[in-house]
C-alpha cells in the first residue's frame, strides 16, 4: 500500500522534472539553432540541414563579418548610446528617487513632481508628435535622438523610489548629525545600500536600449546612422519599403547582396554577445528588484 | 553647538536640494513627453509639415470621423484586443503552471538551469527573436518538417491569415512564460509552509495541494497581474510584429501602433496617424484607471 503511493509519488515527480527540463529546452534549442546555422556552411543552411550541430563545420560567416563596415560602425552607434543611456538614466533615477522617496511633509511638492511622472508614464502623445519633436530639435540622425528621449526611466525611478522608502530613517540622521547634506547622504548611504535595486534598473536600461531598434527606424534616415539592431533588422526588411524611406540604390545593393541565412545568423550572435556577457552578473539582482518593483502593498 | 547648527542647516537646506535634484529629470519629461502631448493637437488640424502645428488649419474632429468610417478599423481594433487578450490568459496560464511546476524542483543546480535558460529569451530584442521564428516556422522549417513527418499539410504560419495570429500568441508566450514567472514564484514561496504540513498529515496528494493551497495562495497576485495586464490590451506588440509581418497577413496582423506606424509615418498621413494614436492613448489611459481602481478594490494593492 505504502509501497504503491511511494511509486506514484516518485513518477509525478519525474514527470514533473520531465516536462520542467523540457520547458527549458523548448526556450533555449530554438536559439542554439541559429548558432548552429551561423557555424555552417550556406549550402548546408539553404538544404535546411542544420539541427543543433553545425554542418559543414565553418566559420567563413564570421571572418565575412569582421569586413562589414557597417556592422561595427552600427555596433560602435549601439555601443555608445547604451553606454550614455546608461550614464543618463543612473543619475536621472538615483536624484529623483531619492527626494520622492521622502513623505509629503518632508519634501513639500513631491506630490506634485509624482503626479507630473505618472501622468507621462500614463499618457503620451505618441509616436508621430514624438516623431516632429525630434525633427523640429534637428536631432533627427544624431545620437541625442536615441539617448533623450528615454532619459527618464519613469517605471525605474518608482522601484528605486520604492527601494530608498525602505532604507532605515537612522541611517540618515546619523549622517545628517555627522554635517553630511542631502547629496552626501544620497550617494555615500543610499547608493551603497540599494546596489540590488540600481543594478536592476541598470539591466533594464542597458538591455532596452540595446535592444531598441524602433527609434532608429523612425529618428535615423540613412543606414549609416543605424544603430545595430536597426541594422540588422533591416537585413530582413522587403526592398520596397526601403526604397519608400529614401535610401538611396548603393546602399540598397550593399544590403542585399550581403543578406544570406548564415551571414545573417553569425550578426545576430555577435549582436546578442554583450547582452550574454552582463546577463549572469545581473541576474542574481533582478529578481528581488522585479518582486520589489511589481507589487506595491 | 556646532553638530546642532549643521543638523539645522541640513533641514534648511534639504527642501530646497530636493528641489533642486528633480529639476533635470522633470526638465527631460517636459520636453520629450509633455511637448509631444501638446503635438496631439495635429490630430485637430490638417498638419502640414512646412506651415507647422502653429500655421496648419485646424479641421475639428475630420479625422477621427474618417477613422471610424474606414473599413480597417474596425478590423485593426479587433485584431489588437484578440492578439492582447490570447497573450494575457495563455501567458498567464503558462506562467502560473511553470512556477508552480518549478516550485516542485528540489535539485538546486536543475533549478538554477532552468531559471537562467528561461528568463533568457525575454531579455532578447524581437529583432532576433523575429530571425529564430521565421527560421522554425518557414514553410521549410523544423515545425514544418515534423509536420510532414507525421503525415499533415504544409501550413505557411508566416504568409497565412488563420495562422498568423496563433503564431504571434504563441512566440509571444514562449519569450515571456519564463520571465513572468518570477512574481508567481515569489508568490508561492511566501505562502505558509505549515499549510503544506498540515494538509499532508490529512493525507492530501500533490494536485489537491496545488488546488487547495498554491492556487488560493497566489490568487491576489494572480488578479493583480491580471488587472495590470489590461492596461495592455491595446498594445499588441508592435516590435514583434513589425518584425513577423508582411504584406500578405496585413489583414490579420495589423494592429494599431503597426498601423499608425504604416499609414501616418510611412505614408506621410502624420494628422490622421496622430488621431489613430490618440484613440489609442485615451481608451488606454481610462483602462489603466478603472484597472487601478479594480486593484485597491479587489487586491487591496494599487499599481500607482
Amino acid at each position: 500500500m505504502s509501497y504503491s503511493a511511494n511509486f506514484k509519488d516518485r513518477m509525478g515527480r519525474v514527470c514533473i522534472y520531465a516536462i520542467v527540463i523540457m520547458l527549458a529546452l523548448i526556450c533555449l534549442l530554438p536559439l542554439w539553432n541559429i548558432v548552429a546555422i551561423s557555424f555552417s556552411s550556406s549550402e548546408a543552411v539553404s538544404a535546411n540541414a542544420v539541427g543543433l550541430v553545425p554542418v559543414h563545420f565553418t566559420t567563413a560567416a564570421y571572418t565575412r563579418i569582421i569586413d562589414d563596415a557597417q556592422f561595427w560602425r552600427s555596433f560602435g552607434i549601439s555601443i555608445l548610446r547604451v553606454a550614455l543611456s546608461l550614464a543618463l538614466n543612473m543619475i536621472l533615477i538615483i536624484l529623483m528617487a531619492y527626494p520622492l522617496s521622502k513623505s509629503k511633509r518632508e519634501f513639500k511638492g513631491r506630490n506634485i513632481y509624482m503626479n507630473i511622472m505618472i501622468f507621462a508614464m500614463l499618457f503620451s502623445g505618441g509616436m508621430i508628435p514624438s516623431y516632429l519633436l525630434i525633427k523640429n530639435l534637428d536631432m533627427l540622425n544624431t545620437i541625442w535622438a536615441l539617448v533623450l528621449p528615454g532619459a527618464v526611466p519613469i517605471f525605474s525611478v518608482i522601484l528605486v523610489m520604492n527601494f530608498f522608502s525602505a532604507v532605515p530613517k537612522a541611517l540618515e540622521e546619523a549622517a545628517f548629525i555627522d554635517g553630511a547634506n542631502p547629496l552626501q547622504v544620497l550617494f555615500k548611504v543610499y547608493v551603497p545600500v540599494s546596489i540590488p535595486a540600481l543594478a536592476t534598473v541598470a539591466l533594464f536600461s542597458i538591455v532596452g536600449t540595446w535592444n531598441d531598434f524602433f527609434s532608429g527606424l523612425i529618428y535615423m534616415t540613412k543606414i549609416s546612422n543605424y544603430p545595430l539592431m536597426t541594422y540588422i533588422q533591416s537585413l530582413n526588411v522587403n526592398i520596397a519599403d526601403l526604397l519608400q524611406a529614401g535610401t538611396n540604390s548603393s546602399e540598397l545593393s550593399s544590403l542585399t547582396e550581403i543578406s544570406n541565412k548564415n551571414l545573417n545568423a553569425a550578426k545576430i550572435v555577435v549582436a546578442v554577445i554583450p547582452l550574454l556577457l552582463i546577463y549572469p552578473l545581473l541576474q542574481k539582482y533582478f529578481v528581488t528588484g522585479i518582486v520589489v518593483g511589481s507589487v506595491k502593498e | 553647538m556646532k553638530q546642532r547648527l549643521y543638523k539645522t542647516n541640513g533641514r534648511i537646506r534639504s527642501g530646497t536640494m530636493y528641489h533642486m535634484m528633480m529639476i533635470p529629470g522633470i526638465l527631460f519629461l517636459l520636453v520629450f513627453s509633455y511637448v509631444p502631448m501638446v503635438g496631439v493637437i495635429t490630430a485637430f488640424q490638417d498638419y502640414i509639415p512646412a506651415k507647422g502645428m502653429f500655421g496648419s488649419e485646424f479641421v475639428g474632429l475630420k479625422h477621427f470621423v474618417y477613422m471610424f468610417k474606414l473599413p480597417d478599423i474596425a478590423q485593426v481594433v479587433s485584431n489588437t484586443l484578440v492578439i492582447a487578450l490570447g497573450k494575457i490568459l495563455i501567458g498567464t496560464i503558462m506562467a502560473i503552471i511553470f512556477s508552480v511546476l518549478l516550485n516542485e524542483i528540489r535539485m538546486k543546480t536543475i533549478k538554477k538551469s532552468v531559471q537562467t535558460i528561461v528568463y533568457l529569451p525575454h531579455f532578447l530584442s524581437w529583432v532576433v527573436l523575429a530571425s529564430v521564428v521565421v527560421n522554425m516556422f518557414s514553410l521549410d522549417g523544423i515545425v514544418n518538417q515534423i509536420l510532414t513527418f507525421f503525415g499533415l499539410q504544409h501550413i505557411n504560419f508566416l504568409g497565412s491569415n488563420t495562422w498568423f495570429q496563433p503564431l504571434i500568441i504563441g512566440t509571444d508566450v514562449w519569450k515571456e512564460f519564463g520571465y513572468s514567472s518570477i512574481v508567481y514564484l515569489a508568490a508561492i514561496t511566501s505562502i505558509d509552509p505549515g499549510l503544506y504540513e498540515a494538509a499532508g498529515m490529512d493525507g492530501a496528494s500533490w494536485w489537491r495541494k496545488v488546488w487547495h493551497i498554491t492556487l488560493p495562495g497566489m490568487l491576489p497576485i494572480i488578479l493583480l497581474m491580471g488587472v495590470m495586464s489590461l492596461t495592455n490590451i491595446l498594445s499588441a506588440g508592435f516590435d514583434q510584429i513589425y518584425n513577423l509581418y508582411n504584406p500578405v497577413v496585413y489583414e490579420s496582423g495589423d494592429i494599431l501602433d503597426t498601423y499608425v506606424y504604416r499609414i501616418g509615418l510611412v505614408g506621410r498621413q502624420y494628422s490622421f496617424g496622430t488621431a489613430v494614436g490618440l484613440f489609442k492613448s485615451v481608451i488606454g489611459i481610462v483602462l489603466l484607471l478603472s484597472a487601478n481602481q479594480l486593484a485597491k478594490k479587489y487586491t487591496d494593492r494599487k499599481i500607482f
